[in-house]
């Protein structure tokens, strides 16, 4: 083994050709919504520190958090949260050695899916 | 490549070794946070966008400040678990790497402590 070509081998299809099964897409989703939240993280932690310091700076940052940009990110990273918590759950069933099979894992997609929408509106309609 | 074994090419490269931790520790905070997001997210939607009034008769109410202190704590500990895999897989290049990882640390570090301290300092001065 020690000497073996690992130069010019033939490779198996790569993620650029390969098409991916919704599994594997909702797979890379988690990574991006977990990454995805760190911009509204910075703005609820300085939503919370503006209210320390006065109720004028508050009110710069409540309008800001609440404005169309500010409504687009909050409305994007409570829709990313939502499907963190359920896929993440899911993950954890996993770890558990659960829900393995293929047709439970395809159905598990579309009830995360849903319920990331439904969770999403639902907190929606109760703000 | 040359003539070296695949142990040489490996030896002394070495891992931290405490990959199996960080996986558990990654769990046990991913767990926590499935009742902490339930609890805070709700008071917390209800409450943006209606001024500051409100947004202090919420979390000068202890159970809210509370809810809002954990959610910081395990959520940011949550987040720099899983933002240092995420370097750890895609940037190769060293110096970066650990730079990064540094940054992530303290960044999440001080944004925890920021939202903590300003959920406390709201607490007790109503």
């Amino acid at each position: 083994m020690a000497d073996v070509n690992r130069g010019n081998r033939p490779l198996s299809p790569h993620l650029t050709i390969y098409r991916l099964p919704l599994t594997a897409k909702l797979s890379i989703l988690h990574r991006i919504t977990g990454v995805g939240m760190v911009l509204a993280a910075i703005l609820i932690v300085w939503w919370f520190v503006a209210a320390v310091y006065s109720p004028e700076y508050f009110a710069t940052a409540d309008w800001l958090l609440t404005s169309w940009i500010g409504t687009l990110v909050m409305t994007g990273s409570l829709w990313a949260l939502w499907y963190h918590f359920c896929n993440g759950i899911r993950h954890l069933v996993w770890d558990a050695g659960r829900s393995f099979d293929l047709d439970k894992t395809e159905r598990n997609n579309w009830i995360i899916l849903g319920s990331s929408v439904a969770l999403t509106v639902l907190t929606l309609i109760i703000a | 490549m040359g003539y070296k074994t695949d142990f040489a090419r490996v030896q002394g490269l070495g891992t931290a070794g405490d990959g199996a931790h960080h996986w558990w520790l990654h769990r046990i905070s991913a767990v926590a946070m499935i009742p902490l997001t339930l609890l805070f997210i709700f008071p917390f939607a209800r409450t943006l966008g209606n001024g500051y009034e409100a947004m202090i008769a919420t979390y000068s109410n202890f159970g809210h400040a509370l809810v809002a202190v954990l959610f910081f704590l395990v959520g940011f500990w949550h987040l720099a678990m899983g933002l240092q895999v995420v370097i750890e897989d895609y940037v190769p290049h060293k110096p970066t790497r650990v730079a990064l990882l540094l940054g992530n640390t303290l960044f999440n570090g001080a944004l925890a402590v920021a939202g903590i301290l300003a959920v406390a300092t709201i607490l007790f001065r109503a």
